[in-house]
């Protein structure tokens, strides 16, 4: 017995004395800039202010955009990791959003859509957070348009990797024949679930509430 | 080896099945006795195992219960004791009270009586003096009849009435001091009323004090002696006041969820809020640390005070160190009110400022979340947040009382748990020992034709009647 209670005594120690397990978030938002997706930049505020407020202490939140050439720091928008203390996060939280307003204000429209390399800046920049839980959202139709001498034919690993379709607008060519957006959706979905993430569609922003 | 096969033995499964029944009766027959042993054997074993663990518990149940019963005794002594002891303690301070006033009481009783006294004596009647009018009468009766005596009787009429209307004065003066005198008297009198009245309350009070001493030391002569009444009654008092405990404790540990949820969320601003040990948030534990902190403060407070006794050392300390301690553990009790009504207010300011983010992020304007009468809320949680480490002060006295009926009630629901044990297992050995004998005619069964030739060729050789006694001793073991 004596034994027994000593066994949980020093277990209870060490759980207590070993490296703290995280629990935090991970959210990085890639916003389609491309063509006329650009008119939908306001919709990605308001996802990205919604985040923001399910988002807490020590949870990390980026928002980038998806451009010609996304695979680069430059085409973060903003970023955060909120503090421990729930007053600073929350002045964290006010000035990411007022941030967001100027981005919205003063989005460039780009010729390109580089899905693949902001899906790589995404992984990159989560890996380095070692959050608990990581979570890609993007904002697009999903149909990617690379410029001449791109090469993104690269293995995705999403290993513990959420990755949410956002809001992906049907193009006039979808609904000839809506084979071609069902497939887009498909690719996009094994190339995911191949690089062992967990793919997800969500088009009614109106029920975000099972995003995070 | 299957069925089928058994069944081919003979070129006729119908002749191998009867031949295998015959056989297998045979050998269930020539075992019949060794298994009949062997089942009863089995089941005596097991009554009688199951008979000894019932007897080992219920002794165990009697031991409990002379142990229940002699802290029962324990704790009832301990509790007249004080009982005892706090009323001695009025009626010495009564006495004390009284008896200090005594000497005071007593010499302006004798003084008011002496007062009295004197103005008695002052206040007798003075017979009034003889007229004077009584020797000129005399002299009048001297004279010679002719002389002018006219004259003369209207000078004595003149000097009697004039003597006459002094001596009314005089007695009507005389009169009035003695009034005087005796209106004087009134405040002592009432004085000395008063005085002996508040002695007669105080005897009457003591009286009283003096019958509830001699009620409890009835009942405390009844806890020595260990009179199965006053167990009784002790048995009942402890159980209701482990109910009303529980509830009392019940009720404190919700003011102490309410405590902690004041407190949980500025606590995130001082140690972090994704900080976590074992599993749970550091503000937490650090909240949940200060309210512990406040209720052992309430405990020390109150055993400072000697209003409880769950620490004899703490008892046993002189007057002055508990004093001392009294002092300390006050003001730290209000420098931890202070800090969670402080805490209280950062919870308030915190919360509108999460408000006010949460509304602008939603696109809300933000000023509609603060109102003209926040300020009744804030004050409200502040207010909370100073009380209720006072309020948890007094978690003590049920406490107290809670840990010391669980012991009588625990003892008690051992006791009926024992009982409930030792009754299963007294019922299952009585079980098992009919079992037996019931496996017994169940293993005759089958071999009721065999048994009946064997009763037949028995009672042919004239021995039926010892092959039915060796049964009924068969079956009487089992009984037994």
């Amino acid at each position: 017995m004596k034994r027994l209670l000593l066994l949980l005594a020093s277990a209870l120690v060490l759980d207590s004395c070993g490296p703290p397990a995280a629990r935090n978030t991970g959210v990085y938002l890639l916003v389609d800039t491309s063509g006329s997706y650009n008119r939908q930049v306001g919709k990605a505020a308001q996802i990205a202010l919604y985040t923001l407020t399910r988002l807490q202490s020590s949870d990390t939140i980026a928002v980038a955009r998806i451009d010609t050439a996304s695979f680069t720091e430059k085409d973060i928008i903003a970023k955060a990791t909120f503090d421990d203390r729930p007053s600073t996060a929350n002045a964290q939280k006010r000035a990411f959003a007022s941030r967001l307003e100027k981005f919205v204000d003063q989005s460039p429209s780009a010729s390109y859509t580089d899905i693949t390399g902001g899906l790589l800046q995404a992984i990159e920049f989560l890996n380095e957070k070692h959050p608990a839980r990581k979570e890609i959202l993007i904002l697009s139709d999903m149909k990617e348009e690379l410029a001449k001498g791109y090469v993104r034919d690269v293995p995705l690993d999403f290993h513990g990797f959420d990755v949410v379709a956002l809001n992906v607008t049907k193009l006039r060519a979808d609904n000839f024949d809506p084979r071609l957006y069902m497939a887009r959706l498909d690719q996009w979905r094994d190339r995911v679930e191949k690089g062992g993430g967990h793919w997800r569609v969500i088009n009614d922003l109106d029920h975000l509430d099972g995003m995070l | 080896m299957t069925l089928s096969n058994l069944l081919t033995i003979t070129p006729w499964p119908a002749v191998s099945a009867a031949l295998l029944l015959l056989l297998l009766m045979a050998a269930l027959y020539f075992a019949r006795g060794t298994a009949h042993q062997l089942l009863l054997a089995a089941a005596g074993a097991l009554s009688r195992g199951l008979r000894v663990a019932s007897h080992a518990v219920i002794h165990g149940q009697a031991r409990l219960a002379a142990r229940n019963r002699e802290v029962l005794l324990a704790a009832g002594r301990e509790s007249k004791e004080r009982i005892v002891e706090r009323e001695f303690t009025r009626v010495a301070d009564t006495v004390r009270k009284d008896l200090a006033g005594y000497p005071d009481m007593h010499r302006r009783l004798s003084e008011a009586i002496q007062r009295i006294e004197e103005d008695q004596e002052k206040a007798a009647e003075v017979p009034p003096e003889a007229p004077g009018w009584a020797q000129a009468v005399k002299v009048v009766a001297d004279l010679d009849k002719k002389n002018s005596s006219s004259e003369i009787l209207s000078d004595i009429h003149k000097s009697l009435v004039k003597a006459h209307d002094e001596a009314m004065d005089l007695y009507r003066k005389g009169s009035g001091e003695r009034h005087a005198l005796l209106r004087r008297m009134m405040p002592d009198w009432r004085q000395i009323r008063e005085a002996l009245g508040h002695v007669g309350k105080s005897v009457e009070a003591v009286i009283g004090r003096s019958q509830t001493i001699d009620r409890h030391m009835q009942e405390y002569e009844a806890i020595v002696r260990g009179e199965d009444h006053a167990v009784s009654v002790l048995s009942s008092s402890s159980i209701v006041y482990f109910f009303i405990s529980a509830l009392v404790l019940a009720v404190a540990t919700a003011g102490t969820a309410v405590n902690f949820t004041l407190i949980a969320r500025p606590m995130a601003e001082m140690v972090g809020g994704t900080n976590f040990i074992g599993g749970f948030r550091t503000a937490d534990i650090a909240a949940l640390v200060i309210i512990m902190v406040e209720i052992s403060m309430g405990l020390f407070l109150m055993e400072s005070l000697r209003i409880t006794r769950l620490f004899p050392v703490i008892s046993a300390l002189s007057d002055k160190i508990r004093v001392r301690m009294v002092i300390v553990t006050f003001l730290i009790l209000l420098l931890m009110a202070s800090i969670e009504a402080g805490l209280a207010y950062m919870r308030e300011v915190l919360l509108l400022d999460e408000m006010a983010t949460n509304a602008l992020l939603r696109g809300e304007a933000a000023g509609s979340i603060a109102g003209s009468h926040l300020w009744i809320t804030t004050a409200a949680q502040m207010g909370m947040g100073f009380v209720l480490p006072f309020a948890l002060v007094f978690v003590a006295i049920p406490l107290e009382t809670f840990v010391h009926s669980l012991r009588t009630v625990v003892g008690l629901i051992g006791i009926a748990v024992l009982n409930a044990l030792a009754l299963v297992l007294r019922l299952l050995g009585n079980g098992f020992r009919h079992l037996g004998a019931l496996a017994c005619r169940v293993y005759d069964l089958p071999l009721f034709v065999p048994l009946w030739i064997e009763t037949r060729i028995l009672a042919a050789n004239g021995n039926g009647h010892a092959t039915a006694a060796t049964t009924e001793e068969a079956w009487k073991e089992a009984r037994s």
